[in-house]
């Protein structure tokens, strides 16, 4: 028990020691602003891609239309700011009520459905809000919300992420997080067993959708811009394939995999002609050589720094 | 009183009747057997007594309380804990966190005390813990508590999902062929520890079986099932020469 809770700070230490160290390196121009814009844009990855994997992974809910409730995140933290004129973290929170909130409504129906047709029916709900936003002139419209100051930082962005990963390790470790793996294992047992198998589905779904939003508002406000056009389905599939490549089910897998994914991306940028090409080629070997993703449903672990070793793992290689 | 009750059950789907007027009283302490020939409607009895269907016509009691309109995991809440034929383990969990699982509805600690771990979350998973390991320990699965349930032998995956019944602290356990695919050695086993557990957690038993030496060594009463009707009922001995009973398992005497 004692030592749950030293792990916790171990951890905690750990990822401050981290975070001294990259935003020092920021402070002295050591890092470039290019490449920290894509730490930042680690950070914002791995909410999202430890946020679906609570879905898809945990509870084994499989949903593709992550990248809608991102765009809820952004809209809503945007308004905040810029037309509210509200502090950043208002707008935060902010964004998580609202995708949050969404996210329950578009669960308590959909998620009678299973498998394909769960599959389907998120991809449509996310391409229905990306073009509802499109049609609200209040918003900007077809020509994106624009003059969103740029609250989000390096800062703002780690511990946002940290409280996330917080926020979920200790959800799936406890008896809520293990009716939702239940759910996943076997929902008739799960229900056999008392588990209300209906509420801890919409849960998940609606605590995924929130962090999707929190997300979204961080993303907001990073790029001066909340542009429809950066919440298609390919975006939620980028999502996705993050989850896939870490590992269904395991955290720390979806922040290797956001990690990887970025950087990779971030790389390739260099050489556009052949960035796909490479891009497609990692994730085919990878599908090959481990279908299960690079962490499989178990989590990264030194047996120093415990079971959670992923936030500090995750931006140590970004250097 | 009676603690499960019902009274003219009927389970129709579509113009296929069933189960029609299913009439079984289980006093608390008991230990009863359903038994019938293949496709006789015993499963679906289960499933009604379970919440899985809605019954078309009938009553269902449980301690006083009608099971009408109730979900799956109410009716577990309410005390009835059950296996299944072709068992359903959360495969990819460890042994422990199956046992865990069936807590769950126990646990009072909310989602904040979750996130923050403060209150009522390290008590409670502290017990949660103790309480499933003693409970494994028990069922002498205890050196096996951080296997994956998969890897377990047939036998084991037998025991431990009948634990994992228990661990939720049912009233009533209903047991669904707890000896399909066993050898007579694990079925003899398995007849001991049957008879153990309803003495040790005090329950009230009902089984579904096809293994006749199952049936008739451990039940104190039996109920017989023929195309959805129950065509007899009494203690093990009054089954064994009931000519009823034995037409419907071996077919009518050639005169």
């Amino acid at each position: 028990m004692n030592n749950i809770r030293k792990k916790d700070l171990y951890l905690f230490g750990a990822a401050l020691g981290l975070y001294v160290v990259v935003q020092g390196l920021i402070m002295l121009e050591v890092i470039p602003p290019y490449y920290e814009l894509n730490i930042i844009k680690v950070c914002i990855y791995v909410i999202l891609s430890s946020s679906l994997n609570l879905i898809n992974g945990i509870t084994g809910q499989f949903s593709i239309g992550h990248a809608g409730f991102m765009a809820v995140g952004a809209y809503v933290g945007a308004v905040c700011t810029v037309k509210f004129g509200l502090p950043f973290i208002a707008a935060i929170i902010a964004g998580a009520l609202g995708a949050g909130l969404l996210g329950f409504l578009i669960g308590l129906p959909t998620l009678r459905l299973s498998g394909d047709y769960l599959a389907i029916a998120t991809l449509g709900l996310g391409e229905i809000i990306r073009i509802t936003i499109l049609n609200i002139p209040y918003v900007g419209g077809a020509s994106g919300f624009m003059g969103i100051p740029r609250y989000n930082n390096f800062t703002w962005a780690f511990f946002v992420m940290l409280f996330t990963l917080f926020f979920i390790k200790n959800f799936v470790n406890s008896t809520h997080g293990r009716a939702c793996i239940s759910v996943r294992e076997n929902e008739i047992a799960a229900e056999a067993m008392g588990v209300n198998t209906t509420k801890y589905k919409v849960l998940a779904f609606t605590l995924g959708a929130a962090f999707a939003g929190v997300a979204g508002a961080l993303f907001a406000h990073t790029f001066y811009i909340a542009h429809p056009a950066s919440f298609t389905f390919m975006q939620s599939f980028d999502i996705l394939t993050m989850v896939v490549l870490g590992g269904l089910g395991s955290i720390t897998g979806s922040i290797a995999g956001a990690l990887i994914l970025t950087g990779a991306s971030a790389y390739l940028a260099s050489f556009p002609e052949i960035r796909m090409i490479i891009y497609s080629l990692i994730l085919i070997l990878l599908m090959l050589y481990r279908p299960q993703g690079l962490f499989g449903n178990k989590e990264f672990s030194l047996k120093i720094f415990g079971r959670f070793g992923g936030g500090r793992r995750g931006t140590t290689q970004s250097n | 009183m009676a603690l499960l009750k019902v009274t003219d059950m009927s389970m129709v789907f579509g113009g296929l009747r069933a189960v029609s007027n299913f009439n079984i009283d289980i006093n608390p302490g008991e230990l009863v057997g359903l038994i019938g020939p293949n496709g006789a409607g015993k499963t679906t009895a289960f499933n009604v007594l379970t919440g899985v269907y809605e019954p078309t016509e009938g009553q269902v009691d449980f301690d006083g309380k009608s099971l009408l309109g109730l979900k799956p995991y109410q009716i577990t809440q309410r005390g009835i804990a059950r296996t299944f034929q072709n068992i359903r383990l959360f495969a990819d969990l460890t042994v422990l966190d199956n046992v865990k699982i069936a807590y769950h509805f126990h646990v009072k600690y909310g989602l904040l005390e979750t996130v923050f771990r403060v209150g009522r979350y390290f008590p409670e998973e502290k017990e949660i813990e103790e309480k499933a390991i003693k409970f494994l320990d028990v069922f002498q699965l205890g050196h096996r508590k951080d296997e994956i349930a998969k890897n377990l032998p047939y036998g084991e995956q037998r025991r431990l999902e009948i634990a994992r019944a228990l661990a939720a602290q049912p009233k009533l356990l209903l047991l669904d062929e707890p000896a399909a695919g066993m050898n007579p050695q694990e079925t003899q086993q398995l007849m001991a520890m049957i008879r153990w557990i309803r003495k040790e957690f005090n329950l009230t038993i009902l089984l579904i079986e096809h293994d006749m030496s199952l049936v008739m060594g451990v039940c104190e009463r039996i109920y017989v099932l023929d195309y959805g009707v129950i065509i007899a009922q009494g203690t093990p001995q009054e089954i064994k020469n009931n000519p009823r009973v034995i037409e419907a398992y071996l077919g009518e005497e050639v005169h």
